[in-house]
């Protein structure tokens, strides 16, 4: 096969057993890679119902038909299973090293069930793989854990995916770090692994990738790099995702506070351009991409000397004005606990705002809290808190069921600001200014996220009223769900968007890499079907059209700041969205999937399943 | 003529290894970096650069070869590697100091940056230009400079201003 592996792998941990299963072009065709095969795999590895921490519930790790060609910014891998922390299809992505490593290792998926009897870490040595003890790692956070393996196995060319203590613990945002800057942090993934007694996962790959045709490949390549150096990839280049800051805050869109505010006063210190222009920090790219987005600086003088994070703009929202917080170090010291604990830093952020407030609001006490003062702004409490609910300890044992939950715990009204969707801590874009992203947060089969739909490119691109919900925004947010699921098969990464992202684009890579023709109408028809497979699952799962809802703060309490001033998400607005959403995609108005639509998506059984 | 080499920039380095696809999809016609005569190096947490061969003056590489089966092509300064004699012993590999010469994991025979006739390909596709195909003159100009101008950037009132 060109571009694919050719290969999934199974393994059961439990039985120290694997196997491996050919994949067909027809597989290919019809799910592509990364997300496709993902959803695919966990749809069918596991009975509906299950528990996300019974062994059975299957972790999918999968890569995209491009990983380890020269094809720019393609190595990313994606992880699924059913999430600790919403109940539905839990889904995230990292990139790094790891993606290609696996493919090279000769495997497109890996599909892990089962508990193992003791703390084990996995080493996939292309044919071989070895069931390792990691008694001596457990404990150890996610960095160690991938230095002691790349020393145990003596090869510096091994790629490791680790989860620190908080998987261990079962926090149900825990994440997984590869390659020590990089994370699948969303949903909870890390703590499935931890449920399997499964620290890491290390990858050592040294076979060979072949493409149908090279010549033609490079050529369109370095075409494609070069025009990631023009105006197209400038922003990442130059500021990498912290750009958004400002941005975001002129717009009266930087969730404050606990969404109490959209504009954050200290904005400017936590901004990328003081972060460029204080820090100098060091470009670093991910495997394959050339434009090197993520900007790392070493911090200097201060309580958080020495430190050295990773911080994007998502973090510097949840850690940063969510929170309160503008002292950039101490953003940057609290994003590399939350890494090597093994926390989400968005869950982490958006959770401790909650408490915050909560105890602002004399909802949570002194007491509640172990004597930590956990008022806005305070970053010594935000980095006490992380370790707290990285060991379940104290107050941290409540936060780190996710806000959801410890909103449902706290009660006394402390759910109206539980800001999330589908039990998922939502990202740094206040929506209620922002109606297309109302929208595509809401629909996200894997909670509240921005990354389904891209759509704050559109609320902030001035083609649109972003003030004003509109019906046309269930066709436009449908089409770009569509398209993300193929990117997200593909396994690009996102910040090429403004270089190629036309389904004509990546088609002609996909015939050069694979052989295989797929026209665009077939692709577009492919992202359908993807979309609508992870639709089904969470159907499956028990979802209900008021899990598309936002919490109560974005329909009840105006934005009472900045140039959004006033700006709410009205019920009738946001339901008359939805119902132009559910009309586009051909399902019901509770949001089912019809029989008609899924056959033609060839989900026969599918159909079957939910009895539609 | 001075011979040029292939000198890797660390401060413009990303670690994006794209030189090690195109060096393996240019000679091998397929994607492996461990087929690729230039390799990315990274120290935790942040430094990044490539290596390919050094072209030295007087390689240690050819003088350890037990079969006499690498020599200096005088045109170009590459180390040319007869495939009849050599039998992948690796010697070489312990006699070079930056770790540029290795044996091939399939065809068993040493390998090593030809420069691809003086035209590198892992050059041409570095997205950071920090790559470039510089003989030692070139290095040294950039380098002196470099260091002319850190010293401009730090000193207060501005050296150029002082000295006009």
């Amino acid at each position: 096969m060109f571009g694919y592996a050719g290969k999934i792998l199974y393994v059961d941990l439990g039985r120290k057993e694997t196997k491996t299963a050919l994949i067909e072009n027809g597989f290919c065709e019809k799910y592509i890679g990364g997300n496709g095969f993902a959803i695919r795999l966990l749809y069918d590895s596991t009975k509906p119902g299950i528990e996300p921490f019974d062994p059975e519930n299957a972790l999918v790790f999968a890569v995209g038909p491009f990983a380890g060609t020269i094809t720019p910014a393609s190595g990313k891998y994606i992880v699924q299973a059913k999430s600790p922390l919403t109940g539905f299809m839990g889904e995230s992505v990292s990139s790094g090293m790891w993606g290609p490593a696996l493919k090279r290792a000769g495997y497109d998926a890996v599909v892990i069930k089962g508990k193992a009897e003791v703390p084990t870490y996995l080493f996939i040595d292309d044919d071989n793989v070895h069931f390792r003890d990691a008694k001596n790692l457990w404990g150890q956070d996610s960095v160690e854990t991938s230095h002691m393996i790349v020393e145990d196995i003596g090869d510096e060319n091994v790629s490791v995916a680790a989860i620190g203590p908080a998987g261990e613990k079962l926090v149900r945002f825990a994440n997984i770090t590869n390659d020590r800057f990089r994370q699948a942090g969303r949903t909870g993934m890390g703590a499935v692994m931890g449920s399997k007694n499964l620290k890491a996962v290390a990858v050592r790959g040294t076979k060979t990738i072949e493409v149908h045709n090279l010549d033609k490949l490079m050529e369109v390549c370095h075409d494609l790099n070069e025009q990631c150096q023009g105006p197209g990839g400038e922003f990442y280049r130059k500021w990498g995702t912290p750009g958004m800051v400002l941005i975001m805050n002129h717009l009266a869109a930087l969730p404050t506070r606990n969404y109490q505010r959209a504009t954050f006063e200290l904005a400017e210190n936590i901004s990328g351009e003081h972060i460029i222009g204080h820090y100098a920090p060091k470009a670093l790219s991910c495997v394959g991409c050339p434009i090197a987005c993520d900007h790392i600086p070493v911090i200097e003088g201060g309580p958080y000397t020495g430190t050295v994070a990773s911080v994007d703009f998502e973090t510097i929202y949840a850690l940063g004005s969510e929170c309160g917080i503008g002292y950039y170090p101490a953003i940057a010291k609290a994003t590399d606990l939350c890494d090597r604990l093994g926390i989400d830093t968005m869950s982490t952020g958006v959770t401790v705002g909650w408490a915050m407030e909560c105890y602002e609001r004399g909802l949570l006490t002194k007491v509640d809290t172990g004597g930590i003062e956990l008022t806005f702004g305070s970053h010594e409490a935000l980095i006490e808190v992380i370790k707290k609910i990285a060991h379940r300890e104290g107050v941290g044992n409540l936060l780190a069921e996710g806000v959801k939950r410890a909103s449902e715990k706290v009660g006394k009204g402390s759910e109206h600001f539980a800001m999330h969707n589908k039990g998922l801590e939502l990202p740094g874009y206040d929506v209620r200014s922002m109606k297309a992203s109302a929208l595509g947060f809401m629909t996200s089969t894997r909670g509240g996220c921005h990354l389904r739909s891209l759509t704050p490119d559109l609320d902030r691109g001035g083609k649109i009223d972003r003030f004003k919900g509109d019906k046309s925004y269930g066709k436009i947010v449908m089409d770009r769900e569509d398209l993300l699921a193929v990117v997200d098969s593909l396994m690009l990464c996102k910040f090429i968007r403004r270089v190629f992202f036309t389904f004509d684009k990546f088609s002609e890579l996909y015939r050069l890499v694979t052989g295989i023709d797929m026209t665009v109408d077939k692709l577009q028809k492919t992202g359908e079907r993807i979309y609508n497979l992870e639709k089904a699952y969470n159907i499956r799962e028990g979802w209900t059209r008021k899990d598309d809802h936002p919490p109560p703060r974005i329909m009840k309490e105006p934005i009472p700041d900045g140039v959004a001033k006033g700006s709410v998400l009205t019920e009738q607005e946001f339901e008359m969205m939805l119902n132009a959403y559910f009309e586009a995609r051909g399902w019901s108005s509770d949001g089912l999937p019809q029989k008609q639509k899924l056959i033609e998506l060839g989900l026969e059984d599918v159909a079957e399943d939910l009895g539609v | 003529m001075e011979h040029k080499f292939i000198v890797s920039d660390p401060e413009k380095c990303t670690g994006c290894r794209i030189c090690e696809l195109v060096c393996s999809a240019v000679k091998e016609g397929r994607f492996n970096p461990l087929f690729s005569r230039i390799r990315t190096i990274h120290i935790e947490p942040l430094e990044n650069m490539a290596v390919a061969c050094r072209l030295c003056e007087n390689p240690k590489c050819v003088k350890s070869c037990p079969r006499k089966a690498l020599k200096i092509d005088e045109k170009t300064g590459v180390i040319l590697v007869d495939e009849q004699r050599c039998d992948g012993c690796r010697w070489c590999m312990e006699a070079c100091e930056f770790g540029v010469i290795f044996v091939h994991k399939d065809r068993k025979i040493s390998t090593v940056c030809d420069l691809c006739q003086l035209n590198p390909k892992c050059v041409d596709f570095c997205p950071k230009e920090a790559l470039k195909l510089m003989t030692g003159e070139e290095l040294g100009q950039k380098m002196r400079k470099r260091a002319f101008e850190k010293l401009v950037e730090t000193s207060e009132a501005g050296i150029t201003q002082k000295t006009s």
